[in-house]
């Protein structure tokens, strides 16, 4: 990834997203967590560190770090 | 933009999502295929991936690369050709424990003792997923499947060890918890020349998990972080502290031996002179 950790903000696709949990259980700042729907939701993106955790570990590509820019 | 640049670069977006239940681990195992392809900088039209049969050998049918899915434990077969036929494709077997070690046993075994140029990747989630939680080679002795109600009697496969011993050049094993790891290995795998094995240990919540009372996804994913203990760090560690464990890391990595496809070549190559 070229870009800097400014440029970048996490993504979710709520579309593909199982809601296992995998990357809410392993994010190091606890800022994830289930909407209603039982999907992943951003809680606070404030705290975010945007380390990627939760994308290195999404079985279904739902979480990622994408380009802020790009919608 | 909807899906991060590597899946939209190497994935059949419009496959996804998978069939793979929550929680499933191959998910996790083809996202960290794409990433060491992306790494290694690879055309993707000289990269074929080729599976059998099973949860894991759907995986292709989501892979934006030459792709070949095949019968039950074929796969290598038909991968061994693809290799004869172009030596200079990447090709890449996705397999699953039973795919890889049963069904497919002796294409395992013989792919490795000659050392041909493939790269394999076993998505052992320790089950028969696919077909309703049959027990397979590498079930652990005394757990349960369908096929197994009161515990399996059987003592598993140690996959790794087993292309190890039987010829390949490049073998280790890793876990679906250790996601970055994985990209490593399978980034060395699918740049070694000859026959290389990764055996990706996947957390099956559905099937294995429920039967054998794991727990959630997350506790499964858990488990694999507690248990798993890295060779290197194992050789400082007692009996006692590795009682329960499983080992991980490189067993076997041998850049001497000649490949397969390349002693074939040297074979057409003098026949045609003579």
């Amino acid at each position: 990834m070229s870009k800097s950790k400014e440029q970048l903000e996490i993504k979710i696709n709520k579309n593909w997203c199982k809601g296992c949990g995998i990357c809410i259980a392993f994010c190091p700042k606890k800022v994830l967590g289930f909407d209603d729907n039982g999907k992943v939701n951003m809680n606070d993106r404030e705290n975010c560190i945007k380390c990627g955790q939760c994308e290195l570990r999404c079985p279904d590509f739902a979480i990622f770090l994408g380009g802020i820019d790009n919608e | 933009m909807k899906n991060s640049e590597l899946v939209s670069k190497y994935m059949r977006d419009s496959r996804l999502p998978h069939i793979w239940c929550p929680g499933c681990g191959h998910g996790i195992i083809m996202h960290s295929i794409i990433r060491a392809i992306e790494n290694l900088g690879l055309d993707k039209d000289k990269v074929t991936i080729v599976s059998g049969i099973g949860c894991s050998s759907r995986a292709p049918g989501y892979m934006d690369f030459n792709t070949l899915h095949t019968t039950h434990g074929r796969a290598l077969a038909f991968a061994t050709g693809i290799k004869l036929a172009k030596p200079d494709m990447k090709v890449i077997v996705i397999s699953g424990d039973g795919d890889a070690s049963a069904i497919g046993g002796n294409h395992l075994i013989h792919a490795a003792r000659r050392n041909i140029g493939i790269t394999t990747i076993v998505f052992n989630n320790n089950i028969y997923g696919m077909t309703g939680g049959q027990y397979s080679p590498t079930t652990p002795h005394g757990d349960f499947g369908t096929t197994a109600p009161y515990g399996n009697i059987d003592r598993p496969f140690d996959i790794a060890n087993l292309a190890a011993a039987a010829g390949a050049t490049y073998a280790a094993r890793t876990t679906a918890f250790h996601a970055t790891q994985m990209t490593n290995y399978i980034q060395k795998a699918i740049a070694h020349e000859g026959f290389s094995l990764v055996e990706a240990i996947s957390v099956c919540p559905t099937y294995y998990g429920r039967k054998n009372k794991k727990g959630s996804a997350v506790a499964m994913m858990n488990f694999l972080k507690e248990s798993f203990v890295d060779v290197k760090a194992a050789e400082r560690m007692t009996p006692e502290q590795l009682q329960g464990k499983f080992l991980m890391g490189e067993f076997k990595h041998n850049t001497q031996l000649p490949e397969y496809s390349a002693e074939y070549q040297k074979i057409v190559d003098r026949l045609r002179k003579e």
